[in-house]
């Protein structure tokens, strides 16, 4: 059976930049196992001659041409950021890390 | 986090005598498709900032990507010149990561299933004795992903990341075609490791431009390289820990970096010290590397096939279609154009050497004869290339430009002292050729009124050089046409002048 363990939630919260507390990884960690648990149960199901897919759908090559159409304006664009500055998104400053 | 700036170095001599190079190169080429990657925004960087998005390429929840087919054909072309397999079916993945460049959180990129793997691609040399030694450096892959939004770091003292208060992100950019194409080990390169990368980027680049699928300009970011560096104790056939050097912006960077990384690698490992595998930036202007983020779990990509796009499946027929629209290939062409231009083994060989093969080669399709195009480009041209410390193709200063400067050569308009300071001008932005000898005033003067005073004037001040003509001493005109020339500032036709200076004492 597929099991996640306290350490690996963690470290995949590292990754997505989640703080989580102990007692919130106490809590998740068996709550994500359940689900990569029930999830598992398809593995039951497909046989041998199933191969693994990452498409529901059958379709391979769908290409668009290579015409410019229009997209949002800056304005709009920029309309949803919590922070805007010389028409550009503000971030936090970016810290451990280079560009 | 930041490193010393200065690092211990062994010379390049004993490095080679201790320990054997394995060079690792990965370039990535942004295509000059008209629009992105996923999305129909235009594929053009700069411009007014975030003006070139839409939901897809700014990540905005429900938005659907679609796959730019032209990206897709350009890929596969890329490919093929590099005598690459073409996968028959692929798939894009998500790269995930967070850094605010890409708002997706993750970069649509491939993974285990690229589009072109398993090829390579020769690379000339030149060797000091005057031959050519052909390297072939093998092809893992070249996979297609999209590039990233742009940003400004505020509040640092130099602009960069480091002790900025919050940085400004432009996703004009973002979402733009890259092809990267990834070496496997260089091995056996030896001393002349640096030479060999600095070969494979240039050629690398001639092909990319014989191809016509991007601009391909280094100093514009159209090609990037980065280079992985790593040494093994001499004949140990061991890989040791590698470096990646980013950042690495022009042909002669890339043979500076690499030569750098072995000197630094060496010093570290002979005093019996470890390298650490880690990122690290080229400082064009010290040139020296230091440390980036380290490769850690930190980097942790979590690919995973990319749920939105359907698979890329070419069939073979497309595949023979493309093959079919491939330019001739590196060698069959160099052959070509040295029998066409008459070129020496030398001059060919030093064309190639300056990466100035496709320059003379325009040069000469806008009207020049090869001999000149080759003078121009290898002599005027690559020695400001040099002071300036830019490659010759980033020049500011078109081939187009060069013939035309030729031209006004031909005609007498200037003369080759006067066209050093027409490319002069173009150089500085002064304008066109033209507008340069207009606004410098260089035209020479072949006007008989105004050379004829000059002359006079030359007559009068030397009369015992006068004297000698008018006996026939034909050799003592040039003391005269010196002084004609001193007194026009070196613009007249000194041919006509010769003329005049005869007619006058005959």
């Amino acid at each position: 059976m597929p099991e996640i363990s306290r350490d690996e939630v963690a470290h995949l919260a590292t990754l997505a930049r989640i703080d989580l507390s102990d007692a919130e990884l106490d809590h998740l960690a068996p709550q994500l196992s359940v689900i990569l648990e029930s999830v598992a149960s398809i593995n039951g199901v497909a046989g041998d001659d199933v191969p693994p897919t990452s498409h529901a759908i059958p379709l391979t090559n769908v290409f668009r041409e290579d015409v410019v159409v229009p997209g949002l304006t800056a304005e709009e664009a920029l309309s949803g950021a919590p922070a805007v500055e010389e028409q550009r998104f503000s971030v936090p400053r970016i810290l451990g890390e280079e560009a | 986090m930041t490193a010393s700036t200065t690092a211990a170095l062994m010379p390049f001599d004993d490095v080679l005598a201790a320990y054997d190079p394995a060079l690792g190169l990965e370039v990535h080429v942004e295509l000059n498709t008209a629009s992105k990657m996923f999305c129909g925004c235009p594929a053009v960087f700069g411009g007014e900032p975030n003006a070139g998005t839409c939901p897809t390429c700014l990540g905005l929840p429900g938005a659907m990507p679609v796959v730019n087919g032209k990206a897709v054909e350009s890929a596969i072309r890329i490919g093929l010149a590099l005598n690459c397999e073409i996968a028959e079916w692929c798939r894009f993945a998500r790269k995930n990561y967070f850094y605010p460049d890409m708002p997706k959180n993750f970069q649509t990129s491939q993974y285990d299933e690229p589009i072109a793997f398993d090829g390579w691609m020769d690379v000339t040399v030149p060797t000091e004795g005057g031959g050519d030694e052909t390297f072939r450096v093998e092809i893992e892959r070249a996979h297609m992903e999209e590039d990233t939004g742009k940003s400004l770091h505020v509040g640092g003292a130099t602009g960069r990341i480091h002790g900025a208060d919050h940085s400004l992100v432009d996703y004009n950019r973002a979402g733009i075609p890259l092809i990267e194409i990834v070496t496997r080990p260089i091995l056996g390169a030896g001393e002349r490791a640096p030479e060999v990368a600095k070969a494979y980027v240039s050629q690398l680049r001639e092909l990319i431009v014989a191809l016509g699928v991007s601009e391909a300009r280094m100093d514009q970011g159209n090609l990037r390289a980065d280079v992985n560096l790593s040494l093994s104790p001499k004949g140990s056939g061991v890989l040791g820990t590698r470096t990646e050097t980013k950042n690495v912006n022009s042909f002669r960077s890339v043979e500076r970096a690499v030569r750098f990384e072995m000197q630094r690698h060496a010093a570290i490992l002979s005093g019996g010290g470890s390298i650490l595998q880690e990122t690290r930036h080229w400082h064009e202007d010290t040139g020296i590397t230091t440390s980036g983020r380290e490769k850690s779990d930190a980097e942790d990509y979590r690919y995973f096939p990319e749920p939105d796009l359907v698979p890329v499946a070419p069939s073979r027929e497309w595949v023979e279609e493309l093959r079919g629209t491939l330019p001739e290939n590196p060698t069959a062409r160099r052959a070509r154009l040295q029998a066409e231009w008459g070129f020496s083994d030398l001059e060919m060989r030093d064309t190639v050497g300056a990466g100035a093969l496709g320059l003379v080669e325009e040069t000469i399709a806008a009207g020049t004869t090869p001999q000149a195009a080759r003078k121009w480009w290898l002599g005027e041209l690559a020695r400001r290339s040099n002071e300036d410390g830019v490659d010759l193709a980033d020049l500011p200063i078109t081939p187009a430009d060069v013939a035309r400067i030729q031209a006004l050569v031909d005609d007498k308009t200037v003369n080759d002292k006067l066209a050093r300071q027409v490319f002069e001008g173009v150089l500085a932005g002064e304008g066109t050729p033209d507008e340069v000898v207009e606004k410098r005033g260089l035209a020479v003067v072949s006007d008989d009124g105004a050379l004829g005073a000059a002359v006079d004037n030359a007559i009068a001040a030397n009369p015992d050089v006068a004297e000698k003509i008018r006996d026939g001493k034909v050799a003592a005109a040039g003391a005269l046409i010196g002084a004609v020339m001193k007194e026009m500032r070196g613009q007249a036709d000194a041919g006509r002048v010769r003329e005049l200076i005869l007619e006058k004492l005959a």
